[in-house]
């Protein structure tokens, strides 16, 4: 038997949270991501979890890196300037592989920007947000149902992999409210447990994921943030385990991508032009093939839900098979770069940029944008 | 026959990384006999956590116990989480005053406000010790270092006092000249619940010493002399002792007691 619900992307995120088994959240209120902190802050206690409001986002996202250690499912939300706040302890616990959830529903930025409209531009910094050589996972709902799902993915992906993930959301997705279906039970994949004394950052194979020992059982684990060796031993000069520990934390994330790399592709293969989109753009780039079928153009639409590692296939598919391809996004041209790089020439590739006010991108706009390309 | 305190340690690490005539052995050893006292024959029950500086390298990679070491400044939160998700563990935080009253001023005042249940100890060298001896919040007025070469235009912060108005439940100050009633203060903070705040006065011979032209135990000597247990009457001395001892439930305690309705 399935349920149906009518939520808000910002409550479905919260629901997936806790239908992901989340029992630790921490946060500091900021607009427009509040929702999920306020609906946690009703429902953990109830379920014996934990909730705590920290003193700034750097508490919130450290005290998680703490609760993870000692065993918690944890996850926070925020918005740009907290995001930004957040990046000291993302680096952190790519570092120390730790599992935790961020979510960042986008406003318009830099600086305080436009607090409560809706933005895409923090694409680059949930990639490359931090300093040094590091990966992480982004993954970016389109609707209430992705808000649920993806959110349940990115606990179980880092729990799995050992890694933090971000879920980047936007305004226009937190307070859109949509039916959401929810399964009976959902999938838990767990961390990796050690059976005895096993090293907790070293593996014999790129694939494989050190366990993680948990607090305050016997395993004297040593944690750092500083470069170590397989048993968490700071190294912090040697050049050889320096390098096999960056990349092996890269590695890892792309030898299980497949496991966490989800998009959409809609009418691809009679595609004469083609659209990629992501978020709230991914809408109405939606409702813009419909548009554009009425005046007999065959648009195909790659959604990417998986921002980062990139899903490269669709895109490179799309590219071969139309005249161009469109980049609608709520930023100055973020995903465009990506897009560009992947078609290789192969095909113009156009942006279509919108930010301010929080408006979104019209299907009018995108449709009339390709009219103007396809003639 | 080994050395009773070696159990607590991780020998494969050790000698520890500091500096000869450095203060931070000292303040280890009074910690892990207060350990011993209070009957633990490991460090399983505890977990310990440390930000950045030459402090933070007492617990990691030094202590046989999980250690944490993470950002600087950040000790406090990442503490707060795991004492939060695993009340049964003692928690610790051991840092300088760089680390724990500089960059992490704001979680510390937080921390006290909650009166949240750990035990921090901050080892008080008087300069961020660990990037050359720059000028930090605890730096006496007056004093020249590296980023105050004509001497510290600003006046130090009184953490401790600022840390028991704060909220905490126990707070106090002694000097690594003041061993045993340094040890009977750890060992009253590993009893106690809520927040307890320690901080120790150590002297740094490489980067403070230099600049004063001070030897290891001149600067014990200065300790021993200018604390004083009773009301300073000069403003060249500072107080040692308690400064607050209170038994008020902490920050665990009072997030069990709400009542959650359904």
């Amino acid at each position: 038997m399935t349920a149906r619900e009518l939520w808000a992307g910002n409550i479905a995120i919260a629901e997936g949270a806790l239908a992901a088994g989340v029992d630790f959240y921490a946060g500091y209120p900021i607009t427009p991501s509040s929702e999920i902190m306020e609906h946690l802050a009703r429902a953990l206690p109830k379920r014996g979890g934990v909730f705590f409001q920290a003193e700034d986002e750097i508490a919130a996202i450290f005290s998680l890196i703490g609760a993870s250690w000692a065993g918690a499912r944890a996850m926070t939300a925020t918005s740009g300037p907290g995001f930004s706040l957040m990046q000291e302890g993302l680096g952190i616990a790519i570092m120390t592989e730790t599992p935790l959830v961020v979510v960042d529903v986008m406003r318009l930025g830099p600086g305080t920007g436009q607090a409560s409209r809706a933005g895409q531009g923090d694409l680059m910094q949930a990639r490359w947000g931090r300093h040094g050589d590091q990966h992480l996972v982004v993954l970016a709902p389109a609707t209430a149902q992705d808000c649920f799902d993806l959110t349940v993915l990115a606990v179980n992906t880092a729990e799995k992999l050992r890694v933090p993930v971000v879920i980047l959301s936007d305004e226009l997705i937190a307070h859109t409210w949509e039916p959401v279906k929810l399964k009976e039970q959902e999938e838990r994949w767990e961390r990796p447990r050690p059976r005895s004394q096993e090293p907790p950052f070293g593996a014999d194979h790129p694939a494989r994921i050190p366990p993680m020992p948990p607090l305050g059982k016997g395993f004297d684990v040593s944690v750092t943030g500083s470069t170590h060796d397989a048993w968490g031993v700071r190294a912090t000069s040697d050049p050889k385990i320096h390098r096999q520990l960056v990349e092996r934390l890269g590695q890892k994330i792309l030898a299980h991508r497949v496991e966490f790399t989800v998009y959409e592709a809609h009418g691809v293969e009679e595609a004469e032009v083609g659209i990629v989109a992501f978020g709230s753009a991914a809408r109405s780039a939606l409702a813009a093939q419909h548009l554009l079928a009425q005046q007999g153009i065959r648009a195909g639409v790659v959604v990417l839900k998986t921002l980062w590692p990139l899903p490269e296939e669709p895109m490179e598919e799309l590219a071969r098979r139309v005249q161009a391809l469109l980049v609608p996004e709520l930023n100055l041209g973020q995903l465009r770069l990506d897009v560009e790089r992947l078609a290789a020439g192969r095909c113009p590739v156009i942006g279509l940029s919108k930010v301010g006010g929080g408006l979104p991108i019209y299907p009018s706009e995108i449709a009339a944008k390709v009219q103007e390309v396809v003639r | 026959m080994s050395h009773p305190l070696h159990r607590y340690l991780r020998s494969e690490v050790l000698p520890t990384p500091f500096c000869p005539g450095c203060g931070n052995g000292l303040v280890a050893g009074a910690f892990l006999r207060a350990v011993a006292k209070a009957g633990h024959a490991d460090l399983r029950n505890f977990a310990f956590v440390s930000g950045i500086g030459c402090a933070s390298w007492i617990p990691s990679p030094c202590f046989r116990g999980d250690t944490l070491h993470v950002a600087h400044g950040r000790a406090l939160p990442t503490a707060l989480g795991i004492k939060l998700y695993r009340p049964d563990l003692q928690v610790v935080v051991i840092g300088g005053d760089g680390d724990i009253a500089g960059i992490g001023g704001n979680h510390l005042l937080h921390a006290a406000r909650r009166n949240a249940d750990l035990l921090v100890i901050m080892v008080n060298n008087l300069v961020y010790a660990m990037t050359g001896g720059q000028v930090g919040p605890t730096t006496p007025a007056g004093l020249p270092t590296t980023t105050t070469p004509y001497g510290n235009p600003e006046r130090p912060m009184d953490t401790a006092a600022v840390v028991a108005a704060a909220g905490a439940n126990y707070v106090a100050r002694w000097s690594v000249a003041h061993l045993r009633e340094l040890e009977r203060s750890l060992a009253k903070g590993l009893s106690k619940r809520g927040f307890r705040f320690i901080e120790v006065l150590s002297q740094c011979p490489a980067r403070v010493g230099g600049k004063l032209k001070m030897e290891p135990a001149r600067f014990l000597r200065w300790w021993k002399e200018q604390g004083t247990t009773s009301a300073p009457t000069t403003p060249d001395q500072f107080f040692l002792g308690e400064l607050a001892d209170r038994d008020e439930p902490g920050f665990v305690e009072a997030l069990r007691a709400r009542k959650v309705s359904a």
